[in-house]
């Protein structure tokens, strides 16, 4: 388990001086994988430098397992390091090593005997898949390959936390999806604490059990996937789940956007919908999946003639939200009383 | 008795300018050993110093960074000549092979320290990062991450400051170091022994274009890039051309 507590970094002195982290608080749990996401220039590179204590944070701690890990002097830090596995962009190899010998790296650095290097490095390429590409150069592998390759390098020590520092960046989508399989299975397989600090929203959808949302070195917003996701006034959870583009409903129809509250949605809800308020409901646009096994989403619709506060509270009664205009446009409560 | 007759019969050139050529290899292979062995680690030394290095340290980088320069500004002859005490004092002597390694080895080592901050400045960043990320101390960092990693870049700047070396080994020759310089200057341009002056121009032209092929060859076998692109089947290539 990885824990922040108030880390605070600041560069510059005086009036020059620019906050970069203010005061940051989370704790990734064994067995789970973080998300953080934000912009460029949001700190996110900064807070993957402090967390594998490449720089040392101006205030607060990083903590693993519970030991403070950001006050130790530089030698001790350098054994610190070896407890956080990092995972790189994919330029992070070394070019004039094998695949194998990229992955035996920390082993080298730490002085493991070159027996034991040889019988580890086999072990954790056939962990990541690759076990046929060992002798292979970095230029030989494909994007996806040599991102594997450098996580089976920064799981080389039996690390208890992953530094994922935007690892998927610059790979095709099915990379991607396969890359975030394998953290998956070793966040299983070894209760890993991942953080996974990324740009891409997609990306996080896939991978990550809870998210927080960084803008200019603060936390602006946190939480587990599927609750951010229903929650229409989460902004995060739309940004995570963008609304596409629908058709206009018909010209005697409003148009209304629901989207899922609850886990307890009926998967027929359409229908029932138009059956409780005895009138024609017309689909005009929806995105609807499972994350994590719960069921998600949002949809837009066309209705005819129904009463404005009948139609909300029988979507409610279904587990869905439902407002007159897209969510985020409004605060919630404003849209109520213009309801009411 | 005309000038000709001074000439330095065809069938002794050899016997003329083989030794010569052997001192020549010998006063370079002497002066590289210096300049790699210095050289690198003061090229580390510089890099890492360098605001963003291992070892930041801006008044240090710049002091040694000015002293580099200066052994890069003078031109070989003027270093040459300057530094006479300090030959002196360093070998009991101003001429020969032994007078000649000294300048040389201070041009080169300059030279070289240049060639190598250049070489680890090419070596993307991110690799120090992963290093020390890895639990890697500076020593292991340099070793694994900048200078084997710039190693190809490395030993084709060396290849170029050898022939550099060959070339101030002749500038050397004029003040009595020997070798195939000494010979060019003495037997080509001072009694216009033409003949000898074409041999000398052939054998160096053929001293450094060994250089640079062994130099060559060198980079490509540690770069693995451009191994396996050698390797790789002409089929292959005819393929891809075709996508």
């Amino acid at each position: 388990m990885i824990s922040l507590e108030q880390l605070t970094k600041v560069y510059g002195h005086g009036d020059a001086q620019t906050v970069v982290l203010d005061r940051l608080d989370f704790s990734v749990d064994a067995g789970e994988i973080f998300a953080v996401v934000g912009p460029s220039g949001a700190g996110k590179s900064t807070l993957a430098q402090c967390v594998n204590l490449l720089e040392r944070p101006t205030s607060g701690s990083v903590l693993v397992n519970g030991e403070n890990l950001s006050q130790l002097s530089e030698k001790a830090l350098r054994v610190a390091r070896r407890r956080i596995g990092t995972i790189f962009q994919s330029d992070g190899l070394y070019s004039r090593r094998t695949a194998a010998a990229n992955v035996a790296l920390p082993l080298e650095y730490l002085g493991v005997t070159a027996a034991e290097t040889r019988a580890r490095t086999a072990e954790l390429l056939d962990r990541v898949g690759l076990s046929n590409k060992a002798g292979h150069y970095p230029h030989q592998l494909s994007g996806g390959q040599r991102q594997r390759v450098g996580i089976a390098r920064a799981l080389a020590l039996r690390p208890s936390v992953l530094l994922s520092d935007e690892a998927t960046s610059g790979l095709d989508p099915d990379s991607t999806r396969s890359i975030v399989a394998l953290l998956k299975e070793l966040r299983d397989d070894l209760g890993l604490s991942i953080l996974f600090i990324t740009h891409e929203m997609d990306t996080v959808l896939q991978v990550a059990d809870s998210v927080a949302r960084l803008d200019h070195g603060r936390i602006v917003e946190s939480g587990r996937i599927v609750e951010l996701l229903r929650d229409p006034a989460s902004g995060l959870g739309r940004a995570l789940r963008p609304a596409r583009s629908h058709e206009s409903a018909a010209a005697d129809a409003t148009e209304w956007f629901v989207s899922y509250t609850s886990a307890a949605v009926p998967t027929d809800w359409l229908s029932r919908l138009a059956d409780q308020l005895g009138t024609t409901v017309s689909l005009l646009g929806a995105s609807i999946e499972t994350v994590d096994g719960a069921t998600v989403g949002h949809a837009s619709i066309g209705v005819t003639g129904a009463d404005r506060e009948h139609l909300i509270a029988v979507a409610h009664s279904l587990g869905l939200d439902a407002r007159p205009e897209p969510a985020g446009e409004s605060a919630p409560a404003e849209i109520l009383e213009q309801v009411a | 008795m005309s000038i000709r007759s001074l000439n330095v019969p065809i069938d002794q050139i050899p016997a003329l300018v083989f030794p010569a050529l052997l001192d020549t290899l010998i006063m370079v292979g002497i002066v590289m050993l210096i300049v790699v062995l210095v050289g690198i680690p003061l090229g580390a030394l510089v890099h890492n110093l360098a605001p963003g290095g291992l070892f930041e340290n801006p008044p240090l980088h710049t002091t040694l960074s000015w002293i580099v320069s200066i052994g890069r500004s003078l031109p070989f002859l003027i270093l040459m000549a300057s530094i006479v005490p300090f030959t002196r004092f360093i070998t009991g002597t101003n001429i020969g092979i032994a007078a000649a390694v000294v300048p040389m080895a201070i041009a080169g080592i300059a030279f070289f320290t240049r060639i190598v901050e250049n070489s680890l400045r090419g070596v993307p960043p991110t690799l120090v990062r992963v290093a020390k990320a890895s639990g890697a101390s500076p020593l292991q960092i340099i070793r694994t991450a900048q200078l084997s990693e710039a190693l190809p870049s490395i030993i084709g700047g060396l290849t170029i400051n050898t022939i550099a070396m060959i070339e101030y080994s002749a500038i050397a020759g004029t003040i009595g170091a020997g070798g195939i310089g000494y010979v060019a200057v003495t037997y080509g341009y001072q009694r216009f022994d033409n003949t000898v002056m074409l041999a000398t121009i052939v054998i160096l032209v053929a001293t450094v274009a060994s250089v640079q092929l062994i130099g060559d060859r060198l980079v490509r076998l540690t770069t693995p890039h451009a191994r396996t692109q050698a390797r790789a089947p002409r089929v292959r290539r005819r393929e891809t051309s075709l996508v």
